[in-house]
Protein backbone atom coordinates (compact mmCIF):
# COMPACT_ATOMS: atom_id res chain seq x y z
CA UNK A 1 0.00 0.00 0.00
CA UNK A 2 1.32 3.43 -0.90
CA UNK A 3 1.73 6.03 1.81
CA UNK A 4 -0.69 8.40 0.09
CA UNK A 5 -3.32 5.62 0.24
CA UNK A 6 -2.65 5.26 3.94
CA UNK A 7 -3.07 9.01 4.36
CA UNK A 8 -6.40 8.91 2.51
CA UNK A 9 -7.66 5.80 4.29
CA UNK A 10 -6.93 7.25 7.73
CA UNK A 11 -7.95 10.81 6.78
CA UNK A 12 -4.54 11.69 8.12
CA UNK A 13 -2.54 14.90 8.08
CA UNK A 14 1.05 14.62 6.87
CA UNK A 15 3.46 16.36 9.27
CA UNK A 16 6.65 15.60 7.37
CA UNK A 17 7.74 13.71 4.28
CA UNK A 18 5.02 15.03 1.95
CA UNK A 19 7.41 14.41 -0.96
CA UNK A 20 7.81 10.71 -0.06
CA UNK A 21 4.16 9.59 -0.19
CA UNK A 22 4.80 7.47 -3.27
CA UNK A 23 6.73 5.01 -1.13
CA UNK A 24 5.17 1.63 -0.54
CA UNK A 25 4.80 -0.44 2.63
CA UNK A 26 3.90 -4.12 2.72
CA UNK A 27 2.97 -4.54 6.34
CA UNK A 28 2.35 -2.65 9.54
CA UNK A 29 2.66 -2.88 13.27
CA UNK A 30 0.55 -1.18 15.94
CA UNK A 31 1.50 -0.79 19.59
CA UNK A 32 2.15 1.68 22.38
CA UNK A 33 4.98 -0.48 23.73
CA UNK A 34 8.22 0.08 21.88
CA UNK A 35 9.74 -3.28 22.84
CA UNK A 36 6.65 -4.90 21.41
CA UNK A 37 7.34 -3.19 18.12
CA UNK A 38 10.99 -4.20 18.27
CA UNK A 39 10.07 -7.83 18.90
CA UNK A 40 8.71 -8.49 15.44
CA UNK A 41 11.25 -7.55 12.86
CA UNK A 42 9.66 -8.46 9.59
CA UNK A 43 9.40 -6.07 6.74
CA UNK A 44 7.16 -3.71 8.63
CA UNK A 45 7.27 -0.34 7.00
CA UNK A 46 4.51 1.33 8.99
CA UNK A 47 4.13 1.98 12.71
CA UNK A 48 0.82 3.04 14.24
CA UNK A 49 0.99 4.28 17.80
CA UNK A 50 -0.78 6.40 20.38
CA UNK A 51 2.49 7.04 22.20
CA UNK A 52 4.05 10.44 21.52
CA UNK A 53 7.75 10.89 22.29
CA UNK A 54 11.13 10.81 20.55
CA UNK A 55 11.57 7.11 21.36
CA UNK A 56 8.84 6.31 18.87
CA UNK A 57 10.99 7.80 16.12
CA UNK A 58 14.09 6.04 17.46
CA UNK A 59 12.26 2.75 17.42
CA UNK A 60 11.10 3.27 13.84
CA UNK A 61 14.63 4.28 12.91
CA UNK A 62 16.18 1.11 14.37
CA UNK A 63 13.60 -0.97 12.47
CA UNK A 64 14.13 0.83 9.13
CA UNK A 65 10.46 1.82 9.07
CA UNK A 66 9.22 4.28 6.47
CA UNK A 67 6.24 5.87 8.19
CA UNK A 68 4.78 6.59 11.62
CA UNK A 69 1.09 7.35 12.14
CA UNK A 70 0.11 8.90 15.46
CA UNK A 71 -3.49 7.89 16.15
CA UNK A 72 -6.20 9.22 18.49
CA UNK A 73 -5.43 12.75 17.34
CA UNK A 74 -2.10 12.85 19.16
CA UNK A 75 0.04 15.78 18.08
CA UNK A 76 3.80 15.23 18.20
CA UNK A 77 5.94 18.27 19.04
CA UNK A 78 8.27 19.91 16.49
CA UNK A 79 11.31 18.16 17.99
CA UNK A 80 9.78 14.76 17.26
CA UNK A 81 8.80 15.70 13.71
CA UNK A 82 12.27 17.14 13.09
CA UNK A 83 13.97 13.98 14.32
CA UNK A 84 11.83 11.94 11.91
CA UNK A 85 12.58 14.30 9.04
CA UNK A 86 16.33 13.92 9.67
CA UNK A 87 15.92 10.14 9.58
CA UNK A 88 13.83 10.25 6.40
CA UNK A 89 10.70 8.89 8.09
CA UNK A 90 7.25 10.13 7.04
CA UNK A 91 5.02 11.27 9.94
CA UNK A 92 1.22 11.50 9.88
CA UNK A 93 -1.48 11.99 12.46
CA UNK A 94 -5.02 10.73 12.40
CA UNK A 95 -7.96 11.41 14.68
CA UNK A 96 -9.05 7.77 14.39
CA UNK A 97 -8.72 5.40 17.28
CA UNK A 98 -6.16 2.62 16.99
CA UNK A 99 -8.67 -0.17 16.45
CA UNK A 100 -10.46 1.68 13.68
CA UNK A 101 -7.23 2.77 12.00
CA UNK A 102 -5.87 -0.79 11.96
CA UNK A 103 -9.18 -2.23 10.83
CA UNK A 104 -9.44 0.14 7.88
CA UNK A 105 -5.91 -0.54 6.70
CA UNK A 106 -6.29 -4.28 7.14
CA UNK A 107 -9.58 -4.42 5.29
CA UNK A 108 -7.96 -2.59 2.38
CA UNK A 109 -5.26 -5.15 2.06
CA UNK A 110 -2.41 -4.10 4.31
CA UNK A 111 -1.16 -7.19 6.11
CA UNK A 112 0.12 -7.57 9.65
CA UNK A 113 3.21 -9.40 8.48
CA UNK B 1 42.59 -4.40 8.07
CA UNK B 2 42.07 -4.02 11.82
CA UNK B 3 38.77 -4.08 13.64
CA UNK B 4 36.76 -0.88 13.84
CA UNK B 5 36.13 0.21 17.42
CA UNK B 6 33.47 2.69 18.45
CA UNK B 7 32.73 3.96 21.96
CA UNK B 8 29.62 5.76 23.17
CA UNK B 9 28.72 7.37 26.48
CA UNK B 10 25.13 6.93 27.63
CA UNK B 11 23.74 9.49 30.07
CA UNK B 12 21.40 8.28 32.74
CA UNK B 13 18.44 10.31 33.81
CA UNK B 14 17.28 11.67 30.49
CA UNK B 15 15.03 9.06 28.98
CA UNK B 16 13.91 11.42 26.23
CA UNK B 17 17.46 11.54 24.84
CA UNK B 18 18.00 7.78 25.13
CA UNK B 19 18.74 6.13 21.81
CA UNK B 20 21.18 8.75 20.59
CA UNK B 21 24.14 6.36 20.89
CA UNK B 22 22.27 3.64 18.99
CA UNK B 23 21.37 6.11 16.31
CA UNK B 24 25.01 7.15 15.93
CA UNK B 25 26.14 3.54 15.77
CA UNK B 26 23.56 2.78 13.14
CA UNK B 27 24.78 5.65 10.99
CA UNK B 28 28.39 4.48 11.39
CA UNK B 29 27.46 0.91 10.39
CA UNK B 30 25.57 2.16 7.35
CA UNK B 31 28.78 3.63 5.99
CA UNK B 32 30.34 0.17 6.01
CA UNK B 33 29.53 -2.47 3.48
CA UNK B 34 27.30 -4.57 5.76
CA UNK B 35 24.02 -6.39 4.98
CA UNK B 36 20.99 -4.27 6.04
CA UNK B 37 19.64 -7.18 8.10
CA UNK B 38 22.83 -7.30 10.14
CA UNK B 39 22.71 -3.55 10.73
CA UNK B 40 19.08 -3.77 11.80
CA UNK B 41 19.73 -6.58 14.26
CA UNK B 42 22.74 -4.79 15.75
CA UNK B 43 20.75 -1.55 16.03
CA UNK B 44 17.86 -3.20 17.86
CA UNK B 45 20.21 -5.01 20.25
CA UNK B 46 22.09 -1.84 21.04
CA UNK B 47 18.94 0.26 21.38
CA UNK B 48 17.28 -2.12 23.84
CA UNK B 49 20.52 -2.26 25.80
CA UNK B 50 20.90 1.50 25.78
CA UNK B 51 17.33 2.02 27.00
CA UNK B 52 17.88 -0.52 29.79
CA UNK B 53 21.01 1.32 30.80
CA UNK B 54 19.10 4.59 31.10
CA UNK B 55 15.99 3.19 32.79
CA UNK B 56 17.56 0.66 35.12
CA UNK B 57 21.20 1.67 35.64
CA UNK B 58 21.55 5.46 35.34
CA UNK B 59 23.68 5.28 32.21
CA UNK B 60 27.04 3.78 31.29
CA UNK B 61 29.06 3.26 28.15
CA UNK B 62 29.02 1.04 25.08
CA UNK B 63 31.92 -0.44 23.16
CA UNK B 64 31.19 -1.59 19.64
CA UNK B 65 33.72 -3.63 17.67
CA UNK B 66 33.19 -4.38 14.01
CA UNK B 67 35.34 -7.30 12.92
CA UNK B 68 35.49 -9.33 9.75
CA UNK B 69 32.83 -11.83 10.83
CA UNK B 70 30.92 -10.26 13.70
CA UNK B 71 29.78 -7.08 15.37
CA UNK B 72 30.35 -7.15 19.11
CA UNK B 73 28.36 -4.80 21.35
CA UNK B 74 29.42 -4.47 24.97
CA UNK B 75 27.20 -2.44 27.29
CA UNK B 76 28.82 -1.59 30.60
CA UNK B 77 27.07 0.06 33.54
CA UNK B 78 27.64 0.61 37.24
CA UNK B 79 23.98 0.28 38.09
CA UNK B 80 22.24 -1.87 40.69
CA UNK B 81 22.89 -5.16 38.89
CA UNK B 82 20.32 -7.88 38.14
CA UNK B 83 19.51 -10.16 41.11
CA UNK B 84 17.95 -12.97 39.04
CA UNK B 85 19.07 -13.06 35.42
CA UNK B 86 16.85 -16.02 34.44
CA UNK B 87 13.82 -14.13 35.69
CA UNK B 88 14.91 -10.92 33.95
CA UNK B 89 15.19 -12.86 30.68
CA UNK B 90 11.55 -13.97 30.84
CA UNK B 91 9.21 -12.21 28.45
CA UNK B 92 7.00 -9.85 30.41
CA UNK B 93 9.19 -9.54 33.50
CA UNK B 94 9.83 -5.91 34.37
CA UNK B 95 10.69 -3.69 37.31
CA UNK B 96 10.24 -0.52 35.22
CA UNK B 97 8.34 2.28 36.93
CA UNK B 98 5.71 4.69 35.70
CA UNK B 99 8.15 7.10 34.06
CA UNK B 100 9.44 4.39 31.73
CA UNK B 101 5.94 3.06 31.11
CA UNK B 102 4.65 6.47 30.16
CA UNK B 103 7.25 6.50 27.40
CA UNK B 104 6.28 3.10 26.05
CA UNK B 105 8.81 0.97 27.90
CA UNK B 106 8.41 -1.67 30.57
CA UNK B 107 6.89 -4.48 28.54
CA UNK B 108 9.61 -6.79 29.79
CA UNK B 109 10.62 -7.53 26.22
CA UNK B 110 14.01 -5.83 25.94
CA UNK B 111 16.33 -8.61 27.11
CA UNK B 112 14.35 -11.29 25.21
CA UNK B 113 14.63 -9.11 22.10
CA UNK B 114 18.38 -8.75 22.58
CA UNK B 115 18.65 -12.53 22.90
CA UNK B 116 16.50 -13.01 19.80
CA UNK B 117 18.45 -10.69 17.53
CA UNK B 118 21.96 -11.48 18.65
CA UNK B 119 23.77 -14.70 17.80
CA UNK B 120 25.48 -14.83 21.17
CA UNK B 121 24.64 -12.99 24.36
CA UNK B 122 26.23 -12.98 27.78
CA UNK B 123 25.16 -11.11 30.92
CA UNK B 124 27.73 -10.51 33.60
CA UNK B 125 26.11 -8.85 36.59
CA UNK B 126 26.75 -8.30 40.27
CA UNK B 127 24.19 -6.73 42.58
CA UNK B 128 25.43 -3.37 43.81
CA UNK B 129 28.31 -3.29 41.32
CA UNK B 130 26.88 -3.23 37.82
CA UNK B 131 26.04 -5.08 34.67
CA UNK B 132 27.90 -5.88 31.46
CA UNK B 133 25.92 -7.25 28.55
CA UNK B 134 27.92 -8.57 25.59
CA UNK B 135 26.25 -9.44 22.32
CA UNK B 136 27.68 -10.73 19.07
CA UNK B 137 25.91 -10.44 15.75
CA UNK B 138 27.44 -12.55 13.02
CA UNK B 139 28.04 -10.99 9.64
CA UNK B 140 26.68 -13.29 6.90
N1 LIG C 1 21.35 -2.82 32.85
C1 LIG C 1 20.50 -3.23 33.79
N2 LIG C 1 20.73 -2.97 35.10
C2 LIG C 1 19.87 -3.39 36.06
N3 LIG C 1 18.74 -4.09 35.82
C3 LIG C 1 18.46 -4.38 34.53
C4 LIG C 1 19.30 -3.97 33.46
N4 LIG C 1 18.76 -4.42 32.30
C5 LIG C 1 17.63 -5.06 32.63
N5 LIG C 1 17.43 -5.06 33.97
C6 LIG C 1 16.33 -5.71 34.72
O1 LIG C 1 15.74 -6.72 33.92
C7 LIG C 1 14.35 -6.46 33.72
C8 LIG C 1 13.92 -6.92 32.34
O2 LIG C 1 14.57 -6.12 31.33
P1 LIG C 1 13.90 -5.99 29.89
O3 LIG C 1 14.73 -5.10 29.05
O4 LIG C 1 13.64 -7.35 29.37
O5 LIG C 1 12.48 -5.32 30.20
P2 LIG C 1 12.17 -3.81 30.61
O6 LIG C 1 13.35 -2.94 30.35
O7 LIG C 1 11.65 -3.82 32.00
O8 LIG C 1 10.98 -3.44 29.62
P3 LIG C 1 11.14 -3.20 28.01
O9 LIG C 1 12.52 -3.56 27.63
O10 LIG C 1 10.10 -4.08 27.39
O11 LIG C 1 10.84 -1.77 27.80
C9 LIG C 1 14.19 -4.97 33.96
O12 LIG C 1 12.88 -4.59 34.31
C10 LIG C 1 15.21 -4.75 35.10
O13 LIG C 1 14.67 -5.16 36.32
MG1 LIG D 1 14.30 -3.02 28.49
Amino acid sequence: MYLYEIRDTLQATVLCGEEALDREVRSACASDFMSDVLAYVKDQGLLLTGMVNPQVVRTAEMMDMKCIVFVRGKLPGPDIVELARERDIVVMRSALRMFIACGLLYSRGLAGE
Amino acid sequence: MGDLKLTYQVDGGDLLQAGEASSQMKMALKKLDLPPEVIRKASICMYEGEINMVIHADGGHVEVTVGMDAITIRLVDQGPGIPDVDKAMEEGFTTAGDVARDLGFGAGMGLPNMKRYSDEMEIDTTVGVGTTVTMRIHIA
